[in-house]
């Protein structure tokens, strides 16, 4: 997608905004803590082109939450910046939406409700209230949960909680889509189950991601890039791998895939020989 | 809690877990089970009796406990001539409670007058009580600067015995009647106000990265968010509030007199009339039994989980 549009003879420009649409520049965080100051992240250089999918992937503790953080804006860098679409994030917004880890659905609405919240936030200004409900349940229908938009969250399985949250999220048209761990929580069949769903959606909508994750397969088969980052404390982005698998993406046909393999290996040598959990190698 | 939730009657294909939950709730809602009689009668029939067993046993317990009370009771009676015992309060209740409603002029008024009379002041003291004390509540809890501004004020007058202001409230209102309703107002606005800033705190960080987000302003932030995440520990302050405003209307009365329950208690001390005094004991306890439950009620009515 990049390439294509490097290509365009008329679109020089647009092409420089696009491939730069989310940019972090020299960001670290340094956290204040009992024992004095604590670097949690260093040195993060990190560009995202408009569309692209983009996996953080490293060990708990290495601050790939922290980085997800920065670019929605619920914490703020101590030193460094960051862009989206060419405006510096001061804080929290909703064109950066937010699917959290553990759904953050408000038990007191239903579904529907939930999703509305968000709506009404962002397109309460101009458009009838008939207007609101509809993105409300088309997002909804979007995750396969029509039969289900009365419902309390408490009243739906952990599964279906996280597709409201992606639904919420959807709604708001954001221009970046972050996504930290979302399927973390979920048995093994639920999360294959909704990456498959992802990936229909995001082919659909087109949306630029950032996703957290700490799983190697789940990386692969979403990402057109992963961002493997160092152990903490001070962890930075290690090495970034081009996922140049073709889409859509099929999980059966890609277990038997060598280039699948390949990449899986790459991660997974990244990941338990050379920053393995164990030997800190942070300088 | 699931009654309250009013699922749809419509079986859920994925997730028949969790559909389960409220179905089971709907069964365990109503109390008899003749539905499953003709499926298997055998089974049934046990059930029931099992049931019919469980009901007794439940019932049983706290009906020996108020036996106890009884017994012990009429002990002391026979041990202390000046007691009565069980018989004469029960008859002192008759009398009482035959015309609840009579007014012979402004000191001399029903069981019924008095009680009305008592309820009257606690709900005014509670109700200025609330609607000072559970905003401020609120401002306290999101704002961390009145937090630590308030809180030695707090840790200082809440220990205070609330009889203590009754000689402040009729220095400056200037009337019995006011300065009961502003010992109930001191008294109870505490816990209403620590539990909803406490609630408030306690708003988990979740809920309010969703509001920071979605950039929410503070006055959606309170309806969508805070208030209902604080209603639970609300409901907890009021339920507190009200049994301590419960407590010291008694003897408020007694220091204040006029026409109320705990102003009957003084007035049947100074006519040795014992038996109403028991009488009086015993009804403080029923109202202040059918407030709580009331109230319990009230905050499942507001639950959400």
């Amino acid at each position: 997608m990049i390439g294509e549009l490097k290509t365009d003879p008329q679109g020089d420009a647009r092409g420089a905004f696009e491939a730069n649409y989310l940019v972090v520049e020299r960001a670290g965080v340094v956290f204040d803590t009992k024992n004095g100051p604590f670097v949690a992240l260093r040195d993060i250089d990190l560009k995202v082109s408009k569309g692209e999918f983009v996996t953080l992937i490293g060990h708990s503790g290495c601050g790939k939450s922290t980085l997800l953080n920065l670019v929605a804006g619920l914490n703020a860098p101590t030193s460094g910046h960051l862009l989206c679409a060419n405006r510096e994030i001061k804080g929290p917004g909703p064109e950066r939406a937010v699917v959290f880890q553990n759904h953050s659905l408000l038990p007191w609405m239903s579904c529907l409700e939930n999703v509305l919240l968000a709506v009404e936030r962002v397109f309460g200004a101009e458009e009838s209230k008939k207007q609101l409900q509809a993105r409300a349940r088309a997002a909804l229908e979007l995750v396969g949960l029509s039969h289900a938009v009365d419902k309390r969250p408490q009243e739906i399985s952990g599964g279906m909680k996280q597709r409201v949250g992606i639904a919420r999220a959807l709604a708001m048209e954001p221009r970046v889509l972050l996504m930290d761990e979302p399927f973390g929580a979920l048995d093994a069949l639920t999360r294959a189950h909704l990456q498959d769903e992802l990936l229909k959606i995001i082919a659909t909508t087109g949306s630029t991601v950032v996703m957290v994750t700490h799983d190697v397969d789940e990386a692969v088969l979403l990402s057109d890039r992963i961002v493997m980052m160092t152990n903490g404390p001070a962890a930075t982005i290690g090495e970034i791998v081009d996922v140049d698998l073709p889409r859509p993406r099929d999980r059966v046909a890609l277990a038997q895939d060598a280039r699948y393999m390949r990449l899986r290996t790459r991660v997974l040598e990244f990941l338990y020989r050379r920053h393995a959990r164990v030997e800190l190698t942070v300088a | 809690m699931s009654a309250l939730a009013s699922p749809v009657p419509v079986p859920s294909s994925a997730d028949g877990a969790d559909a389960a939950v409220p179905a089971a709730g709907v069964a365990a809602a109503i109390p008899a089970i003749p539905t499953d009689a003709p499926a298997s009668p055998v089974v049934s029939a046990s059930v029931r009796r099992r049931a019919r067993n469980e009901l007794l046993a439940k019932l049983f317990a706290p009906v020996l406990g108020i036996a106890l009370l009884l017994l012990v009771w009429q002990l002391i009676a026979k041990g202390n001539a000046s007691i009565p015992g069980p018989g004469p309060t029960w008859q002192a209740a008759v009398t009482a409670f035959s015309d609840p409603f009579y007014q012979n002029g402004p000191n001399d008024q029903g069981i019924g007058f008095k009680i009305v009379a008592s309820l009257g002041r606690v709900a005014t003291g509670f109700g200025l009580a609330a609607l000072v004390g559970i905003p401020l509540g609120f401002l306290i809890g999101r704002w961390s600067f009145l937090n630590r501004m308030t809180s030695p004020v707090i840790s200082l007058l809440r220990p205070v015995s609330p009889l203590a202001w009754l000689p402040i409230g009729l220095l400056v209102f200037k009337g019995a009647h006011a300065a009961a309703i502003w010992t109930i107002f001191i008294s109870s606005i505490w816990p209403m106000l620590i539990n909803t800033a406490v609630g408030v705190q306690r708003v988990p960080a979740d809920y309010m990265n969703v509001a920071r987000v979605l950039n929410l302003s503070e006055w959606k932030i309170f309806t969508k968010i805070l208030f209902p995440a604080v209603l639970p520990y609300l409901m907890t302050g009021v339920r507190l509030s009200i049994g301590t405003a419960w407590l010291v209307i008694v003897a408020a009365e007694m220091l204040t007199g006029g026409v109320g329950i705990g102003f009957w208690v003084w007035d049947e001390w100074n006519n040795l009339k014992v038996e109403n005094i028991l009488l009086a004991i015993i009804v403080i306890g029923v109202v202040g039994l059918l407030l709580e439950a009331a109230l319990m009620a009230l905050a499942r009515r507001f639950a959400y989980e």
